[in-house]
């Protein structure tokens, strides 16, 4: 079995001891962000890039993914105790999460968000495991006709399944893409909107803009408003489930992993969607929908579930195609490509340990997760308590420092103020800036993939379309385009997304 | 129409970038579809961009619906990018622990009701904690006093 051979790689090379305190650093850090509203596991992965610039790849990689799926639980835990997500695909949590909180039982929604996630985690890192050789040899036989529409396809379905106006997300997307042609031409060496500034020749820093617009635009918002946080959280006492809880989670527990598993895949908030998804079947599915809402255990169980196998999923097109879904996929392909990797269907024949080891350290970071968050519990809970006044200079002086790290150019710090009130402006115009980041990063290739098609067939545009496997992407993306613009889709989206806000 | 201002305001930002790039690029080689240019890809985005920009804003005229911008938090605004470019120009000059001390008190001072003795305080212990992160765990070679500092 081909399967157990390389998760025997992967965990041997997770299993080293640098790499296990690297996962375990990257789930402790994920949590905390996850729990402290005001800071998000994007805006953290981007600070901390240039950090792990000195690392090995693989140790580097495993602490950024564990930040993430980290993320994940830490939000669950403030969505039940207090009603506060700290992470958007914890929202649905905290509807009946909270609502066991306040009825006591606490303890329960904290546990059955800890299983679920487990399970969910290690079913989604299993299925990573097993679905990326095929998909990456299947990706091989693309060309760079192939590939243009492919990306033209994750873009597009990144706005299917975002929140908020279709043409904005569009304009989002184009201006992503047309910062990231910043820089010299690769294939006539020109340097384009450099203004003759040499420190433009490599292009925009992908950290600064990733900080600036994660990070200082995010601050911006929050300076806006009060943000007092009154921290009132009923003690938590007795974490076991009961007999009749382990009974009623079974199936949501299944079903959400099963959902998510495959939602995760998808690009936008295919993590986010997952919980919603999930949330929705649950209500339809259960005898007593009433008591959604009110503090039913399936609706703490299912959503927990599903947007952990996603965010273990959401590898899937990251290590198999070098196509990030997310933001934070992005930041991860940044991450590869700081370090001399490029992310794509050889990165698994080319960098086995790399890719084997990521996926076993996910397993054993879920497992952390479960040690870290049960036991610790008080210990997270008072991190709230940390004012905001303190972490946001605590954001800007570390993204300062790590992101002139990089380069020791003053240039780059210049460029986080410059994107943290462009991002700003863009937010506060009712843009969400997860397009924009996409569009940035996929532009280069997205240029790339499109001239070197055309060199190749003449000029001749008919080559997206009259070979196959580029014309059915291309379908995918003008069909997931006409469902985002459809009213009722529309409407429907508009829903799944409202309590996120 | 008054409350349709943030979708008017966005596409105008939207046109505006789009036109900057598209007639910057239009300064390049454009090229033709068969051997493209450095300018084709951008000039091409650019165009759409304001095309995408004037349907936003024409969109918001029609439908005239949107929200309020809400408070803009000027002093925060100002402080902030204030403090990212003079750690930039100060970080080799004046060294890491002078240029931190001022960015982090500049940046603290930034917070609604923030006063100076709370945000010296924060500011003194972001960069004793900042070094102890990043000079002393991850060996980042940065000096603590600069240049300008050594006569």
């Amino acid at each position: 079995m081909d399967i157990l051979q390389n998760l025997g790689l992967g965990f041997e090379t997770a299993f080293t001891p640098i790499n296990l305190l690297f996962a375990f650093i990257g789930v402790a850090l994920g949590t905390a962000v996850g729990v402290l509203p005001g800071i998000g596991p994007t805006a953290t992965i981007a600070m901390l890039l240039p950090i792990t610039f000195g690392f090995e790849p693989v140790t580097s990689l495993i602490m950024l993914a564990g930040i993430y799926y980290g993320a994940q639980y830490g939000g669950s835990t403030t969505a039940i105790l207090i009603n506060l997500p700290g992470e958007s695909s914890a929202a649905v949590t905290a509807i009946d999460g909270h609502q066991m909180a306040r009825q006591g039982r606490a303890g329960p929604a904290l546990a059955t968000a800890a299983l679920g996630s487990f399970f969910a985690g290690t079913v989604g890192t299993l299925a990573l495991a097993l679905f990326a050789v095929p998909i990456s040899k299947a990706a091989l036989l693309f060309g760079p006709a192939e590939y243009f529409s492919l990306v033209v396809l994750g873009l597009i379905a990144s706005i299917a399944l975002a929140s908020g106006s279709v043409l904005k997300a569009l304009a989002m997307i184009v201006l992503g893409l047309l910062l990231g042609t910043v820089g010299q031409d690769t294939f006539s060496g020109t340097p384009r909107f450099t203004f003759g500034l040499r420190e433009l020749y490599g292009g925009l820093d992908f950290v600064a803009l990733a900080v600036g617009l994660f990070g200082v635009a995010e601050i911006l918002r929050n300076l806006e408003g009060d943000i007092t946080r009154s921290v009132m959280v009923q003690k938590v006492k007795n974490l076991w489930l009961t007999k009749d809880d382990f009974r009623r989670i079974r199936g949501p527990v299944l079903r959400g992993t099963g959902l998510g598993t495959v939602l995760g895949v998808l690009p936008g908030a295919g993590h986010v969607l997952a919980s919603f998804v999930s949330y929705s079947a649950e209500k339809r599915v259960s005898k007593r929908p009433q008591e959604f809402g009110k503090g039913a255990i399936e609706g703490v169980a299912g959503p927990e579930s599903a947007n952990n196998a996603a965010a273990q999923t959401q590898f899937v097109p990251l290590l198999t195609l070098g196509l990030p879904v997310s933001p934070i996929m992005a930041l991860l392909l940044g991450a590869f490509i700081i370090q001399g990797i490029v992310p794509g269907p050889n990165v698994i024949t080319d960098e086995p340990e790399l890719v084997w080891g990521l996926i076993a350290s996910m397993w054993i970071g879920n497992f952390f997760l479960v040690l870290l968050n049960l036991p610790l519990i008080g210990l997270w809970v008072k991190m709230l308590t940390i004012p905001y006044r303190i972490l946001f200079p605590a954001i800007i002086a570390f993204a300062s420092i790590g992101t002139f790290s990089i380069n020791r150019n003053p240039f780059d710090v210049y460029a986080i103020a410059f994107f943290g009130i462009l991002g700003y402006v863009l937010i506060k115009l009712g843009n969400e800036p997860a397009p924009l980041l996409l569009g940035f990063v996929l532009g280069p290739l997205l240029e790339t993939y499109l001239r070197r098609s055309l060199i190749i067939s003449d000029g001749d545009p008919s080559v997206f379309v009259t070979r196959p496997i580029s014309l059915v992407l291309l379908l995918l993306a003008l069909g997931a385009f006409v469902l985002a613009v459809l009213p009722s889709v529309r409407r429907k989206r508009d829903e799944v997304f409202e309590d996120e806000d | 129409m008054h409350g349709a201002r943030k979708d008017l305001l966005a596409g105008a930002v939207f046109v505006g970038f789009g036109l900057a790039f598209a007639i910057t690029a239009n300064t390049y080689e454009v090229g033709s579809a068969l051997r493209m240019g450095p300018g084709y890809f951008p000039l091409v985005l650019g165009s759409l961009l304001v095309l995408l920009g004037i349907a936003i804003a024409v969109k918001a005229f029609v439908a005239g619906e949107g929200d309020d911008l809400g408070p803009v938090p000027w002093k925060a605004l100002v402080l902030l990018v204030a403090a990212l470019l003079f750690f930039g120009y100060t970080v080799r000059g004046l060294g890491l622990i002078p240029s931190m001390l001022v960015t982090v008190f500049m940046t603290a001072m930034a917070g609604r009701n923030a006063r100076v003795i709370p945000s010296a305080v924060i500011a003194a212990s972001l960069t004793a904690l900042s070094i102890l992160i990043f000079v002393i765990a991850l060996q980042l070679r940065l000096p603590y006093f600069g240049f300008w500092l050594q006569g």
